[in-house]
């Protein structure tokens, strides 16, 4: 596990204040509500307040009559997409399912279910006027649980839902049967019997986790013009403004240059603002009412309408040696869809035993509909579920061989050349020194006194994606340098990105004025989602500014009267032969002078990174009368790559470990039986307070991804998968209860202390 | 639709006279009607704190006051924290101490400090948790906030030193 020296950079490693920070300390910074144009129209929602029905009319007549209403638009207004399947960077979606999420067609499918959409002069008239709608209904029985929406008896949500077998040969479901399953992945490796034959303790257990939402505190916003040339320009706080825009033209059935998207500032989306909602129809107002529209989303609908990640029901069993070796592993895995089909069942099936050598394995997964709103990504999308249920069943194992749980880890950790369960061979990751880093910590060497009180560790893995972006950087005579990227900034990303651009031109990160710019003015670049930005787009930029130092020597090499070749850039100075030197800034101030401007542009088009391993440890003390968790000691262990800004990456593990702790102990969608959210509000669906958590130690473990010139390794989505696990272990250790239930509120765990 | 009603009001030092209506709250009157946008709305019923600001010296949710209820009233926001282009002891706190990431709970963070360090110069951990426990934040994990405020609290103490 020995790591190489490493490089010494001058950039790269340091802690300098981030570009955009000073207009997000004054209030300067404009988010997606912000937006504000001239003689611009205010929009409101009629959402379902069933949780599922057949839409058997609609009435607007009374809403347009109200003064004040420039217009009202339902999914009458939206092109029939038929069944087109697209390609949307995220993955296929069935248009005709994006078109019946974003306004409702024939049926409603969850309660906040958006059916009709008014534009008015002010919000208070187009709030009025949404309550003149007259919608008949009939409603009709929901389903809200994973399990009993697989049942043959179920109500079925969508009638053009088939279950698609992948994986599994033969296809082992009828495909002419309506049903809410709306896919079956199999994935396989080695020979499952025989393995479990040679297990000497097997452990298999039922696991439960409730359906959560992503929790950024800024509502969806997106304000749209429909301009009288057929031009479309939309303001968002998106995690993707070519993803908006691709959603955006299919929707509205419009050629894909004929919409700009402007990303606004975004507040928070940790995987729920990829999915557009507002876009469409602001622009569908804005077309009628021939004035640009805004539309907020209030609290509620949020919760109601947007996110959730997937409860989920899961059978997990593992079969190991009495000397700690993992020998086989199986998992029946279904996640909760939402509304329409497109959780993410794939990656959790990919994950469950994602951080072991396991010799044979079976995993089967569905993907479920119920009457809840559409899942969407949210931070390392399936992997904390199944994470949850593989990590105690270690633990499990642990305590019944008797081996140290770092031990069993170390013994059977995923490393280069380990082939995963669904196929690929891992290259160089950091497991093992994730849990070394845990075993030799303060925290793990500080044994734990006090009554109620345990520890426990899980290791969650990511898998980090690349995609495509572009980034272009134009030399300015004062020798700084301006760079335009694609990538909305969610957390810091932009002065991760200036740094590299700055450590490659040998210039300081202050000398980089970075921006995040329109669909218009930039390449085509993925989402800021899957932990790629700093990796993808941080090879854009590095890329951008080898073409700049392409062209710094050919203008040197023109200057001087000599040849290229005989230039080299060098440590932000270029170099000819003898006293030949310029510097950068000398350099750049000689630009404008002797020929054309320097702009230096640069794509990344990334297959994947190597992924990313966490391991945390938690201290717990329980209540024994009240069921309730205190975190005491939490720290988090993570393989980080090489850390550019380091600052920024310890806030990535720490808030996604905190994300992780309201997953593991509050947050959960309450639903009454007619399939109504009864805690659609901040205080009832109740994430982390600053009271709630200690501080949060993290311990960065740097083995740099070879696929990277600098080593950078996706950090932000792998924190949030150990958080469960870790802490139902320390609760384990504290009281001798096992908690197979998300979240792992006061009450559940009070009742399991009873059982005791 | 009530008639609108005019507000008279000192904000961030200057008085201000506004209209609106009676069913306004007042953080849509500080953003609607006088573009006062740094002030954030995250939930409009008093759970995020994301549009605290200062009223009559005492920490507020926006969202729970009426505009109306603004008449007469001493107003103090986000825009009004920094002297000129100098920023105060919190400000820079969070900013060198990279106390947020999306940014868009930091206004209500920063005003919420205000208050606490008016109140208790010398706040320890727990009483900077207490004290900010009405603020959400779902991207930092609170630790760099929290490091950020006893920052604030040095600066401060060593400036009026």
């Amino acid at each position: 596990m020995a790591t190489a020296e490493k490089p010494k950079y001058k950039v790269i490693g340091t802690r300098p204040v981030r570009h955009d920070g000073v207009d997000k300390v004054t209030g300067r910074a404009r988010y997606g509500a912000d937006t504000e144009l001239t003689g611009m129209l205010y929009g409101a929602m009629l959402r379902s307040p069933h949780a599922h029905a057949n839409i058997k009319s609609i009435d607007t007549s009374k809403a347009e009559a109200l003064p004040g209403v420039r217009a009202v638009m339902t999914s009458a207004d939206l092109p029939e997409q038929g069944d087109r399947i697209v390609e949307l960077g995220e993955g296929a979606v069935n248009m005709r399912h994006l078109r019946a999420n974003v306004l409702a067609t024939e049926k409603v499918l969850y309660k906040g279910h958006a059916i009709a959409a008014v534009a008015a002069d002010t919000i208070h008239i187009a709030q009025e006027a949404v309550k003149l709608i007259d919608i008949e209904f009939e409603v009709l029985p929901p389903v809200l649980d994973v399990v009993k929406a697989m049942a043959d008896d179920a109500p079925v949500l969508n009638d053009d839902i088939r279950t698609e077998s992948l994986g599994s040969h033969p296809p082992s479901d009828d495909a002419s049967k309506h049903t809410n399953v709306a896919k079956h992945f199999v994935f396989e490796k080695g020979d499952v019997a025989k393995g479990f034959a040679e297990a000497d303790v097997v452990i298999e257990r039922e696991f439960d986790t409730a359906t959560v939402h992503q929790g950024y505190i800024e509502p969806h916003a997106s304000t749209a013009l429909w301009n009288s040339d057929g031009k479309v320009t939309v303001w968002t706080c998106t995690q993707g403004t070519f993803s908006v825009r691709h959603q955006t033209a299919e929707l509205l059935n419009i050629p894909i240059s004929d919409v700009k998207v402007v990303p606004t500032e975004i507040g928070g989306g940790f995987g729920g603002k990829i999915s557009v909602y507002l876009p469409p129809v602001a622009a569908g107002l804005s077309r009628k009412a021939g004035r640009p529209v805004k539309i907020v989303m209030d609290r509620a609908a949020v919760f109601e309408a947007t996110g959730p990640t997937p409860g989920s029901h899961m059978k997990v069993k593992i079969g190991a040696t009495k000397d700690g070796k993992i020998v086989a592993g199986e998992a029946w895995i279904a996640f909760e869809a939402g509304a329409f089909t497109g959780s993410p069942i794939a990656p959790g099936c990919m994950c469950v035993f994602s951080c072991y050598d396991v010799p044979n394995a079976r995993v089967d997964g569905f993907d479920v509909c119920v009457n809840k709103p559409r899942t969407n990504a949210y931070r390392a999308p399936g992997s904390t579920q199944v994470c949850f249920a593989t990590e105690t069943i270690v633990d499990e194992i642990c305590r019944e061989i008797g081996m140290e749980p770092a031990e069993f880890r170390l013994k059977n950790a995923a490393k280069e050349g380990v082939r995963r369960v669904d196929g690929p061979v891992y290259g160089r990751v950091g497991m093992e020194e994730t849990v070394q880093a845990i075993k030799d910590s303060d925290h793990y060497k500080t044994s734990l006194t006090g009554k109620f009180q345990g520890r426990g560790i899980a290791t969650g893995f990511w898998f980090n994606c690349g995609l495509k972006s572009a980034a272009t950087a134009t030399v300015n005579p004062d020798g700084t340098v301006s760079l335009l990227e694609g990538s909305t900034d969610i957390g810091g990303s932009r002065a991760g990105i200036a740094m590299q651009l700055a450590e490659t031109l040998g210039i300081t990160a202050e000398e980089v004025k970075p921006a995040v710019v329109d669909t218009d003015s930039i390449g085509y670049t993925d989402v800021t989602g899957g932990s790629r930005v700093t990796f993808a787009t941080g090879i854009a930029a590095i890329n951008a500014a080898k073409d700049i130092q392409r062209q710094m020597c050919a203008r040197a090499a023109m200057i001087w009267d000599c040849d290229e070749a005989d230039v080299r850039y060098e440590d932000g100075c270029i170099i000819g032969s003898g006293d030949h030197r310029f510097t950068f800034k000398e350099l750049a101030a000689k630009i404008n002078a002797t020929g054309e401007p320097i702009a230096g542009r640069g794509t990344a088009s990334e297959e994947t990174q190597a992924g990313a391993f966490g391991t945390h440890c938690a201290d717990v003390e329980v209540d024994p009368d009240t069921g309730k968790v205190q975190i005491l000691r939490y720290t988090v262990a993570q393989d980080v790559g090489t850390a550019i800004h380091p600052s920024y990456v310890e806030g990535q593990l720490q808030g996604g470990a905190v994300q992780g702790i309201g997953w593991a102990l509050n947050e959960e969608y309450w639903y009454d039986e007619a399939g109504s959210m009864r805690n659609a509000s901040f205080l009832d669906y109740r994430i982390p307070t600053i009271y709630d958590v200690p501080m949060i130690e993290t311990i960065l473990v740097e083995v740099p991804d070879p696929g990277h010139p600098y080593g950078v390794r996706g950090v932000g989505e792998v924190p949030i998968c150990p958080p469960p696990a870790a802490i139902a272990n320390a609760i384990y250790d504290a009281i001798g209860v096992r908690m197979r239930e998300l979240p792992m509120a006061p009450h559940k765990v009070c009742a399991e202390i009873l059982k005791k | 639709m009530a008639k609108k009603r005019i507000v008279t009001t000192t904000i961030n030092g200057d008085t201000h006279e506004f209209l609106c209506k009676p069913q306004q709250t007042l953080l849509e009157a500080l953003r609607d009607v006088l573009g006062l946008t740094g002030t954030k709305e995250g939930c409009s019923n008093g759970n995020c704190g994301a549009c605290t600001v200062q009223m009559n010296g005492r920490p507020v949710d926006s969202c729970l006051v009426l505009a109306v209820e603004a008449e007469g009233a001493s107003l103090k926001t986000i825009e009004g924290v920094a002297c000129g282009n100098h920023l105060d002891e919190v400000q820079s706190a969070f900013l060198e101490g990279a106390a947020l990431q999306c940014g868009i709970c930091t206004p209500g963070f920063i005003m919420q400090t205000e208050s606490l360090l008016e109140e208790n110069a010398t706040p320890s951990e727990e009483e900077i948790r207490f004290y900010l426990a009405g603020n959400l934040c779902r991207c930092t994990g609170y630790d760099k906030i929290v490091k950020a405020v006893q920052c604030a609290a040095e600066q401060r103490q060593a400036a009026n030193a």
